[in-house]
Formats: structure tokens, C-alpha cells, sequence
């Protein structure tokens, strides 16, 4: 790849629950809010990708943004399909085959936890019968051998979830908007222990879009030098390696394993030439409390364990050492799946241009961070992160 | 003793094993594949005893698939019985997942040691489980 690939336009719609709107028609809201915030017209558009886990194909799109015959790849890529269509669209720049491309995705999900069915992950049919092919169940046990081997206290996972809120109060496009209480959170009902109702994200409803320009076209949009643009320093979409620990797994190895999140975070920082105290404002995968507690170790920003020190001392809040979850994460904006990885690509582009409005972070400069970090997993074990510098 | 889950799921001895199986690397698994998967790996009889790798509770009635307690036609939420689970390693082989019977939440701790059984699982038909080690609890 030779040609830097710059993130121009970011639209968003709101996250959360939206009646009215299908999930297509909220990935084309963002799409529009996307071309206005970079001076740009559909029909500037030279190719795009997309997709969602559950509500249709996104090349449907042009019916509504105009058919201007543009090539329109739909991405079909579970959990990771905000990610992949997010690379396509980068890949499509620094060939140097285009200068502008969408990535776009959305979705709408049923209320309640995802339901599986076994044949679809290869699964016999005993496994989702006798109740233990549920998507919580995993996080639960892995978040509780993580707290029995690293001292890990459940007031930590709560101060997660109260930290999330406490985000989210301040973010336009959270679904949860109102502050929760550390008590509140810990007498919760509980979901599968030690996670409480409110240290999990709920599927929801969203979508988001992002424009991506080389170079040439970022400076003839004047982009470069009005805060208008971020730079994606590197991104590193990983599968899981041998032995490691995913969800929907009946049988786990013996071998402790690697784990995909920890080789795409190495992958994305050596690609981006930096480490991780070089980063000003972090988006982890945050599907429920202990989600995030282990994924700051694993993308390599504390050690196990200190997260307990972390989240003591507020490390981790707006104005801590490194912001982390900014705009509520999962936990406050909820996830829709197809739309979750690139929200948080929009939250850190938001955040390095300084338009996060009251959840703006200050960075290490004071002003606004320079660098921004962001990490999605899903199932069936994959990891996405995308460095962003300007 | 209701049906099995699944007939292959266990071995049908008078102290029955759950069935794993065995790759070419020699390396075990569970459960033993099926279809095209099953080719070269050997069943393997996986060890009744083992510890506890870790944990959690199911206290709400779990959307299909599952067909135990609730999930009947005439039935909901109210008639869900809510049930332990976890994972246990069994030394040397791999790390089964696994109900868990005969122990309250507060009892379990890690990598204490746990041995198979069989449990009724719905009126027609009974799962696997580990429990404590009697041994253990005594």
C-alpha cells in the first residue's frame, strides 16, 4: 500500500431504538450526514461498502442516494462487518485505484440476547438445547476466571458500566443518556455472574458512515488543513489463532492459546510505527463490563490486573491518562452490529478533528488527542483496530 | 433415566464417560466431530474427574434452541429453573463446558475438583454434569 488514505466525512445516526426508521434508512441518514460534513455530493461518490448482520444488503442504498453506477460491494462479515467494509474502502484508496470511498453499516437488531442456532457455527444440536449456547454466558466465564487470576473486584466491572454512563449523558448519539449510580449498578439483576443487567450492552439500532479520501483529493477539499480530516495510520482485521478461548465453544484447549485481539493490536501498532503510550483516546469492545476490562490488557495498555488500579483512579474517564470509551461505548449506545465497529471509528475522528462537543478529551497537547485507538470482537473470534492520527 | 441428549454424547458404560475425541496430533477435543469433521479422530473416553476453570449462573430462561424447564408450549419464564455452568479441565485433555450440579454458586471456587454425572434434564430426556468431588465436599 503507498497512498496515505485520510477519514474526511463522518455522519452518524443515532444509536439506540428508532421506530420508524428500517436499518437501511438510518445507514442512508448517515451517508448524508457523511457528504455534508465533507463538502461532497453523492454523485462525487467513486465506490462504496457496506453492510449489515440483519437488515439487508447496503448496495440497496442507491435507490435512495441516486444511481450513479458506482461499484457497491455489500460485506457480509458478522461482528467484524463494520471493520471489513472500513478496510475495503482503505484498500480501495492506497492502491491508488480511487481517490474517494464509503464505508458505511448499519443495522436493527430484535430486542433481547442474540439467539444462535448451533448448525450455524458448526455446533451439534445438544449444545444449544441443554441452554449454554448463549453469547452472555461466554463473557461471564471469562470475565470471572480473569477476576479469579488477576484479583479483578466486581465494584471494578461496575465502575465500568458507571463510567460508560457517565459518557453516554454527554454523547448526541448514545442510547443511554442518564448517569446510573455504582449501587444501581451493582444491585442490578443479574445476568450471568458476576454481570449484572447494566454492566451489559443490548442489541440496538444505528448507522454510521465514513468517508475516505487520498491524499490528493483530502487536500483539494481543503480537508488537511482545517481539522477536517484524520489519518488512518494503520488498521489489522485478525482471526483466532490455535487454542485460544472464543465464545460458542464446547470444548476449549488445555494449551493456553493467543487470543485474535492481541494479534491485531500488535499488527496495527507496528503497521502504525507507535506503541500503545503514544495513544491520546482509545474505543474498546465493550459488550459488557469485563469486556473492556480484559481488552485494555490485551490491546496492551495496562498489564493484567492493574485495570483495578485503573478504574479506582479514573485512569480510564474523559480526563484521565487514556480516555477510554469516550461516547459510552457499547454499554451506552448499544449494538447494533453491523454499525458498532465503525461508531467507534466515528467517535475517534470526532474526537481527533475537536468537534466532541461536552465529551471532547483533551489529549496530551491540551487541545485535542493526536492519536486515536480502536479495537471491535466478535464472534466467532475476531478482532478489527484501526489507529487514527492527524 | 430419561433419553440421552444425544446418543453420542456419552459413552453407555456403568460409569458412563463423556465422549471427546482424538486428532491424528494426538491432541483431544470435545465433542467427537460428525460427518466429513469426524474422519481420522479417534472417539476417546474423556476422564470422569477434573477441576473447575471457572463459572456463572443462568438465572433467565434462554431463547431457542434450548428445550429444558420454560420453554415448553405451556410454559414460561415462571416454570425456568435456573442452573449453574461452567468449565471444567480434565487434565492433560481439554476443557469441557459442562452444567453444574449439586453446588450453590457461593460453594465454587477455582480449580477445585469436580467429577462427571448424569442429570435429568426435561421430562424425556437427561444432559451431562460435573458436581464437587464427593471426596471434596465431604
Amino acid at each position: 500500500m503507498s497512498e496515505n488514505v485520510y477519514i474526511v466525512g463522518a455522519g452518524i445516526h443515532p444509536f439506540g431504538r428508532t421506530e420508524e426508521r428500517s436499518g437501511r434508512e438510518q445507514g442512508v441518514f448517515a451517508v448524508r450526514q457523511a457528504l455534508a460534513d465533507a463538502g461532497l455530493e453523492w454523485t462525487d461518490m467513486e465506490c462504496a461498502y457496506g453492510g449489515s448482520a440483519a437488515a439487508g444488503n447496503a448496495d440497496i442504498m442507491v435507490n435512495e442516494l441516486g444511481l450513479t453506477s458506482l461499484p457497491f460491494t455489500n460485506v457480509a462479515n458478522g461482528c467484524a462487518t463494520g471493520g471489513s467494509a472500513l478496510v475495503a474502502a482503505q484498500q480501495a484508496i492506497a492502491s491508488g485505484m480511487y481517490d474517494l470511498a464509503l464505508a458505511v453499516g448499519f443495522d436493527k437488531h430484535p430486542r433481547g440476547a442474540f439467539n444462535a442456532k448451533p448448525s450455524d457455527y458448526g455446533l451439534p444440536d445438544w449444545y444449544g438445547q441443554t441452554g449454554m449456547m448463549l453469547t452472555t454466558q461466554f463473557f461471564a466465564l471469562k470475565i470471572q476466571r480473569y477476576m479469579q487470576l488477576h484479583g479483578i473486584s466486581r465494584e471494578t466491572l461496575g465502575r465500568v458500566a458507571q463510567k460508560a454512563f457517565q459518557n453516554g449523558a454527554l454523547t448526541p448519539h448514545a442510547w443511554r443518556r442518564s448517569e446510573i449510580d455504582l449501587e444501581t449498578i451493582m444491585n442490578a439483576p443479574m445476568i450471568n455472574d458476576p454481570l449484572t443487567k447494566f454492566m451489559f450492552c443490548a442489541p440496538a439500532e444505528g448507522g454510521v458512515a465514513l468517508i475516505l479520501a487520498s491524499e490528493k483529493k483530502a487536500r483539494e477539499l481543503g480537508a488537511l488543513n482545517n481539522n477536517g480530516a484524520a489519518k488512518i495510520a494503520h488498521i489489522a482485521v485478525r482471526t483466532r489463532p490455535p487454542d485460544s478461548f472464543e465464545v460458542f465453544q464446547p470444548g476449549v484447549s488445555v494449551k493456553e492459546g493467543g487470543k485474535p485481539t492481541v494479534l491485531a493490536s500488535k499488527a496495527a501498532f507496528e503497521g502504525a510505527g507507535i506503541g500503545p503510550d503514544d495513544i491520546d483516546v482509545a474505543q474498546l469492545q465493550d459488550t459488557e463490563s469485563g469486556a473492556e476490562i480484559m481488552h485494555m490488557a490485551e490491546n496492551g495498555f495496562c498489564k493484567d490486573g492493574e485495570q483495578e488500579e485503573w478504574l479506582a483512579n479514573g485512569w480510564s474517564q474523559r480526563n484521565g491518562k487514556l480516555p477510554i470509551n469516550t461516547d459510552g461505548g457499547c454499554l451506552a449506545c448499544g449494538e447494533p452490529v453491523g454499525a458498532s465497529g465503525l461508531r467507534q471509528v466515528y467517535e475517534n475522528v470526532e474526537q481527533l478533528r475537536g468537534r466532541a462537543g461536552e465529551r471532547q478529551v483533551a489529549g496530551a497537547d491540551g487541545s485535542r488527542p493526536k492519536t486515536g485507538y480502536s479495537h471491535v470482537y466478535g464472534a466467532p473470534g475476531l478482532s478489527a483496530v484501526a489507529i487514527l492520527e492527524r | 433415566m430419561g433419553q440421552k441428549i444425544d446418543p453420542e454424547l456419552w459413552s453407555d458404560d456403568a460409569q458412563p464417560h463423556l465422549m471427546g475425541g482424538k486428532l491424528p496430533s494426538g491432541e483431544i477435543i470435545f465433542p467427537m466431530p460428525q460427518g466429513d469433521a469426524a474422519k481420522d479422530v479417534e472417539p476417546h473416553k474423556l476422564s470422569r474427574t477434573g477441576r473447575l476453570w471457572s463459572w456463572t449462573t443462568q438465572g433467565f430462561l434462554p431463547k431457542e434452541p434450548y428445550e429444558g424447564p420454560g420453554s415448553g408450549p405451556n410454559e414460561g419464564p415462571p416454570d425456568f429453573v435456573p442452573f449453574l455452568l461452567g468449565y471444567i479441565e480434565l487434565p492433560g485433555e481439554v476443557i469441557v463446558e459442562s452444567r453444574i450440579v449439586d453446588a450453590n454458586l457461593e460453594d465454587l471456587s477455582l480449580n477445585m475438583p469436580m467429577e462427571f454425572c448424569l442429570v435429568p434434564f426435561n421430562a424425556s430426556h437427561d444432559t451431562f454434569a460435573y458436581r464437587p468431588s464427593k471426596e471434596h465436599t465431604a
